[in-house]
């Protein structure tokens, strides 16, 4: 089975925002790789151990990116694509373009994302990517099983769970609860080094720079505004629950 | 500019919930003087159509049938697309939703059209519409503006206000969908986990809990409160990963981001993932054993104490003052 992984690397979930020019500041930041996209590879490499196959990853972003590949060629994945090139690096209709045109004239059986990265937390490019290559998609899976030609699905719909089947070749997204992603291990980081990453450039795909261009543009970042010290209540608990009732209604005008 | 603008209503058990009439707010402004039509997309949902009239949209279209009273993606969009064709507006409004975030982006491929997600504000610069959404988790906000023939949003609930009730009654149509026979994924079955009661993603009040309720039966006193409040019950994912309460309930970054008025966070650590699904909410109280806890630092009140104890006092102050 051919399975194709579409990751992400972002900032890791603790790290501070910090402004500089108007941007987010990049220096100092701990980079990971989107912990959605991680349960996507974890699945992938559970499915080629179970059927056999091979588990390509895909990925736009800059040089810094390559450490996130390695750590998923060390988790287990074959080999790596990363579309190095700074007219890969727009908006989401930029990004599953690019990775539409990748995959297309590859091999492919499944192909899964994180359902969202936790950066710009948009989750529109997986479902665009199934789109331009017209497959279908199920997204937020919890539970992927492959049976023959076709997939069944366990997806998470706002709380209730839907049990979803599709033939391949299809697109899946992955929800927190798919898998536990394993830690890459010694001999696994060992090999990966010696594991094919193939860098690609937009104008290799036959895409032109000009219609994958950003249609959304960033107007400006602020930070949210800095809330006040809350305060904490004092006395016995019968009065802290008074004076906090009272609160609510008198001050806050909540109740 | 005017424009026309499309707004995708959102429905829970064929009720029409509250962000619908958000998005038409929001229509209503991008609109610009121009026409905002509603699309309801169900299985005998024709009933709903007055209520979108009432709340701004010029024009409803209805796609009643049986193959939508369950949420097929390749369906839902072919509904989209007929009401597109029939409309032509120049911008496409949907709920942050689990059908609307499905949807959306499927609908802004097909156009090859930029989209904001999750947008918790709309205004006109000029020609202009700025769209304000949360990034890093809600750590920062971005303004976006969109170019092209068509924007297409998602609005997240609790965030905008809706579009006030008039007496008007809005033009209703029923809108045939041709749906392709060769549609691909099918829903075998659907296992109903999502509590009933008050909607979390659109109540005004939730009491939540974490790990400090340590088991299903300290729930108990949380739903009392959220009851004498009317509010609901949420819970963090430490909570429902311990088997305290249905993932149904999960608020955070994974689960349900919530914007209430109030927001009443028991026995809550409040990790980032955990923040980032209600940080935003008007009002945060906090009570936790742990004067440490992080969820301190977010919140505008705050009580170091025993939730069992300080919960149900809240509990009988709360009717006291509702009697």
């Amino acid at each position: 089975m051919n399975i194709i992984v579409c990751m992400k690397q972002t900032f890791d979930t603790e790290a501070r925002i910090v402004l500089e020019n108007g941007a987010v500041k990049e220096d100092g930041v701990q980079f990971i790789i989107n912990p959605y996209d991680e349960y996507a590879v974890e699945e992938a490499i559970k499915l080629k151990e179970a059927e056999g196959g091979v588990v390509t990853v895909v990925t736009v972003g800059p040089a810094r990116v390559e450490e996130a590949i390695r750590t998923a060629l060390a988790m287990g994945a074959d080999e790596a694509i990363h579309v190095e090139d700074e007219a890969a690096f727009g908006d989401e209709v930029t990004v599953s373009e690019v990775l539409a045109a990748v995959i297309k004239d590859r091999p492919y059986d499944l192909i899964i994302a994180g359902n969202q990265a936790v950066d710009d937390g948009s989750g529109q490019v997986a479902v665009r990517v199934a789109e331009l290559l017209g497959v279908p998609h199920i997204s937020t899976v919890t539970k992927l099983e492959i049976n023959g030609g076709e997939v069944v699905a366990e997806r998470d719909a706002e709380g209730d769970t839907e049990i979803v089947t599709a033939p391949l070749p299809v697109l899946v997204t992955a929800q927190q609860g798919l898998n536990e992603p394993r830690y890459p291990s010694l001999i696994g980081i060992r090999k990966a080094s010696k594991k094919p990453i193939a860098k690609v450039a937009v104008a290799e795909l036959g895409l032109d720079a000009l219609a994958i261009a950003r249609r959304s543009s960033v107007v400006e970042i602020v930070l949210p505004a800095a809330k006040g010290a809350g305060r904490v209540l004092e006395g016995d608990t019968g009065a802290r629950a008074q004076a906090l009732v009272r609160e609510l209604r008198q001050t806050s005008k909540v109740l | 500019m005017k424009r026309n603008v499309l707004v995708v209503a959102d429905l829970r058990a064929n009720q029409l919930r509250n962000v619908s009439f958000e998005a038409l707010g929001a229509a209503r402004i991008i609109a610009d003087g121009g026409e905002v039509a509603a699309l309801l997309i169900g299985h005998e949902v024709s009933g709903l159509a007055a209520s979108l009239g009432a709340h701004g949209a010029d024009q409803v279209y209805v796609a009643d049938r049986e193959e939508f009273g369950q949420y097929v993606p390749d369906h839902y969009a072919a509904a989209v697309e007929q009401a597109i064709e029939a409309f032509a507006p120049q911008a496409v409004l949907f709920a942050h939703s689990a059908i609307g975030r499905d949807v959306a982006p499927m609908v802004a491929a097909r156009h090859k059209a930029g989209q904001a997600s999750d947008v918790i504000h709309v205004e006109l610069v000029g020609d202009d519409v700025i769209f304000t959404r949360p990034i890093y988790a809600g750590k920062a906000f971005v303004k976006v503006k969109i170019a092209g023939d068509l924007i297409v949003a998602t609005i997240r609930p609790n965030n905008l206000p809706a579009h006030e009730e008039t007496g008007a009654l809005g033009n209703v149509t029923d809108l045939p969908v041709r749906l392709s026979g060769d549609v691909s994924t099918h829903v075998r079955d659907v296992l109903k986990k999502a509590v009933s009661g008050v909607d979390l993603s659109e109540a005004k009040i939730i009491v939540s809990g974490g790990r400090g309720v340590k088991s299903a039966e300290g729930f108990a006193s949380l739903q009392e409160l959220a009851a004498v409040l009317g509010g609901a019950v949420g819970a963090s994912r430490g909570a429902c990963d311990a088997g305290y309460c249905d993932y149904s309930m999960q608020i955070g970054q994974t689960g349900k981001v919530v914007t209430p008025d109030l927001y009443i966070a028991c026995g809550i650590s409040g990790a980032i993932q955990h923040l980032a699904g209600m940080s935003n909410s008007k009002v945060i109280v906090a009570i936790n054993k742990d004067p440490e806890a992080p969820i301190f630092k977010v919140a505008d009140y705050g009580i170091v104490g025993d939730l069992f104890e300080v919960v149900p006092a809240l509990t009988e102050e709360a009717r006291k003052l509702f009697a």
